[in-house]
């Protein structure tokens, strides 16, 4: 599969979604009655948040996948959609941290479960990398990995529940049940800034296969120009190693 | 100008940095890649121009 295909088209509609999510935010969304300027962080936060779970689950299905099939291609794709939202977690982490000192005067609350279990989750997957570097048979460390996806992957659902299930109202409440949830005119922006956070989780996945993709090619082309001497030996990596054919 | 600006704008502007920087970071590791890339494959491209005196030259000793 050729990853870089379209991804210059995907890369202009990601730019022109979340820009135009940005400005609807900041300039046809209405002022919070409650939180005032400060609820902008909004917008960029809580799409950071979901594509960023979502992304992990991602990488449980394509570990499926990848245990279902032995298709080392599928765990390739587990581990860039993991590194991504790694990525995209750590900002989570940050844009929430300044919401909170804005909001709450703290940069952080421990008895908020909404926050802690993010955390958790966060800090479950950065022991993903560390993990598959340990195991240096590529085969075995593609398998553990890949168990460890799926487990991790079932447990972010919890995340979400664990917003739900809060009796604690200190998180601010964005999709209410009891009183009506998010305002018609701050929705739109919502989604428009949701759409261009998945988009831009999609065309950072398909650069990175791409990279991967394209790394792997040169090295087979070096070997059929130079022969086996003239390319070094991988070594030990929390990355997989990818297979020429895909 | 900050008696326009509603209060914790500071927060939000950061919050926004925050974003915008993590995906320059990554476009800028991205774009180091691509150098990588660009200049392996023009190794290769010599390597490639180089393969054919190569066999020039192991068929001249074959036919000495």
């Amino acid at each position: 599969m050729l990853y870089a295909t379209r991804l210059r088209a995907l890369s202009i509609l990601t730019a022109v979604t979340l820009t135009a999510g940005f400005a609807l935010a900041f300039f046809y969304a209405p002022m919070d009655a409650d939180q005032g300027f400060m609820q902008k962080i909004f917008y960029v936060h809580v799409p950071l948040a979901i594509v960023a779970l979502c992304g992990f689950i991602f990488g449980g299905i394509m570990a499926i996948q990848h245990l279902r099939t032995g298709d080392s291609r599928y765990d390739l794709r587990s581990y860039v959609a993991i590194h991504l939202s790694l990525v995209l977690g750590a900002g989570v982490l940050i844009t929430g941290s300044i919401w909170a000192k804005a909001s709450w005067g703290h940069w952080w609350v421990w008895d908020e479960p909404t926050l802690v279990s993010f955390l958790i989750i966060f800090l479950l997957y950065a022991t993903y990398q560390p993990l598959r570097f340990s195991i240096e048979d590529p085969e075995r460390q593609g398998r553990y990995a890949s168990v460890f996806a799926i487990v991790a992957g079932a447990f972010v659902p919890l995340n979400f529940l664990a917003v739900r299930l809060a009796q604690s109202y200190t998180h601010p409440r964005v999709f209410a049940t009891t009183d009506g949830g998010l305002p018609a005119k701050m929705q739109l922006p919502f989604y428009l800034c949701l759409i261009g956070m998945a988009l831009l989780f999609a065309t950072l996945w398909r650069y990175e296969m791409a990279s991967k993709n394209t790394s792997a090619k040169l090295r087979s082309l070096r070997r059929k120009l130079a022969g086996d001497e003239a390319v070094a030996p991988r070594g030990r990596s929390a990355a997989p190693s990818v297979g020429t054919g895909s | 100008m900050t008696d326009t600006l509603p209060d914790n704008t500071g927060y939000v502007a950061a919050a926004y940095l925050v974003f915008f920087a993590l995906v320059l970071i990554y476009l800028v590791i991205m774009a180091t890649k691509l150098a990588r890339f660009e200049r392996e494959l023009s190794e290769l491209d010599e390597l490639a121009d180089r393969a054919p005196e190569r066999e020039d030259g192991r068929e001249a000793v074959h036919s000495h």
